[in-house]
């Protein structure tokens, strides 16, 4: 069990920046997210897209963003729970209690959810029957690459992921890369390699050409495939791979009793708390008259929900409002106070 | 202004919206509350749940496709050579009586 002043739900630009503005006045937070790494959006959506609406950087990447927010979070060693999904919140006298996927628990006064549109799964086949061979046959990560050792492997998608999975597994097992269209928009470099690879014999590729139908009885043993002018194609494999990006579900937020309207949480725009004392919600997953789906706006959002929290948290403690450039307190906070 | 015809998947029911100069095919929808186009971005072209299929007599008046929607393209439900993103067509006069057909879902 872990007691902290602060859960934030979501480790992209906005959750990482409330860390920061809870971390300036002294509350610890314990970040969750359900991807694999830190940036939520920004990393896993555009990594190398260009922004240029931060205040005061004319241009950055999402990568670039995410990696300033670490550093500027940096001081006050937030803790990260990454592959993690909140799956249940709860009261707890007081406070709240909050359970993850891995079975951890936190206990908590304040619960920020800075989810974005949710939590992101990946996008699947839309065959009759897919469901039946998923992760038997079908899959849509690659966990261990020698489960597809010297097996009939069908990869499907035009991304990076499906690139370099027919790339790596092109060198153990018989590839075949199918995709909707004769682009790929993964990198250029990669799809050259592919490309390369075809000219070599050692992978195949059908293109433009979708999923028809997928065939087998316990196991997958072959898959149609058809392309746009109908003709369809039957390709003998044992599995099949399907990289489509990730689709964006609102997932179990759905299930702690808060207000909804569509896939957003509705707050009030005194503090970003939600119709549960104690559970606020910033960046793009809140709505409020007026909302912006901005960045910026969920900075100055986590600004005013980390003051609420603070007086959730400690309430026997006077807030007090100071400035990062005059204020002892909060550059020790930060570690830049000079020892005198 | 256009008046736009949108036809649901499975049950064909056609829906006509007149819409304004500079709105997109989105907008029209979304506004109209018309079932079938989800729009979870909002219209930025950074999903892929406003996917509508395009009268073919249409597909070649209207503004061309570009690369970052043909990627975003790749995530829709079964996409065809007709397929666009309906937050990505800005409606103008010479779009009146387009129709525009509706995918069975959009994601």
């Amino acid at each position: 069990m872990i007691k902290t002043d602060a859960v934030v739900v979501g480790a992209g630009p906005v959750g990482l920046f409330v860390v920061h503005q809870l971390g300036i006045i002294g509350l610890k937070a314990e970040i969750i997210d359900n991807l694999d790494k830190i940036g939520g959006q920004c990393i896993e959506l555009y990594p190398d897209k260009p922004i240029y609406d931060i205040p005061a950087i004319p241009e950055c990447t999402g990568e670039g963003l995410t990696k300033n927010l670490l550093e500027q979070i940096k001081p006050f060693k937030p803790n990260f729970h990454l592959n993690e999904r909140v799956e249940a919140v709860s009261q707890n006298k007081n406070e709240w209690k909050v359970e993850t996927s891995k079975k951890k628990i936190f206990i908590t006064p304040n619960i920020i959810i800075a989810g974005g549109v949710g939590s992101f799964e990946p996008r699947k086949f839309f065959v009759k029957n897919v469901e039946k061979f998923e992760n038997n046959g079908v899959f849509y990560s690659v966990k261990n690459k020698n489960d597809f050792k010297n097996k009939k492997v069908c990869i499907f998608g035009g991304g990076d992921s499906a690139l370099d999975w027919a790339i790596e597994l092109s060198k153990i097992s018989d590839v075949i890369l199918v995709h909707r269209r004769n682009e790929f928009r993964g990198a250029e470099h990669s799809a050259e390699i592919v490309k390369k690879l075809e000219k070599e014999g050692k992978l195949k590729i059908k293109t433009p050409f979708q999923i028809n139908s997928i065939e087998g009885e316990k196991k997958v043993n072959a898959i149609t495939i058809k392309n746009e002018d109908g003709k369809i194609e039957k390709i003998k494999t044992d599995c099949v791979l399907g990289f489509f990006g990730l689709i964006m579900k609102l997932g179990p937020i759905a299930e702690w009793g808060l207000n909804l309207e569509k896939k957003t949480i509705p707050v009030n725009t005194e503090n970003f708390q939600t119709n549960k004392e104690g559970i606020f919600a910033i960046g793009d997953i809140c709505t409020y008259p007026g909302k912006l789906k901005l960045i910026l706006s969920g900075f100055h959002e986590g600004a005013l929900a980390a003051r609420a929290c603070f007086k959730i948290a400690k309430p026997n403690v006077a807030y007090r409002f100071e400035y990062t450039t005059t204020s002892k307190s909060i550059q020790e906070r930060l570690g830049v106070k000079k020892g005198d | 202004m256009a008046k736009i015809t949108y036809i649901e998947f499975l049950n064909k029911k056609k829906h006509v919206i007149e819409v304004p100069n500079g709105m997109t095919i989105m907008d029209g929808a979304v506004q109209n509350a018309i079932p079938g186009v989800d729009a979870e971005c909002g219209g930025a072209c950074a999903c892929a749940t406003c996917h509508v299929y395009i009268d073919e007599n249409f597909f070649n008046k209207i503004s061309k496709i570009e690369s970052a929607e043909q990627d975003m393209l790749d995530m829709a439900y079964e996409p065809n050579k007709l397929s666009r993103l309906s937050c990505q067509i800005v409606v103008n006069d010479d779009l009146d009586g387009m129709v525009v057909n509706l995918p069975l879902k959009q994601a």
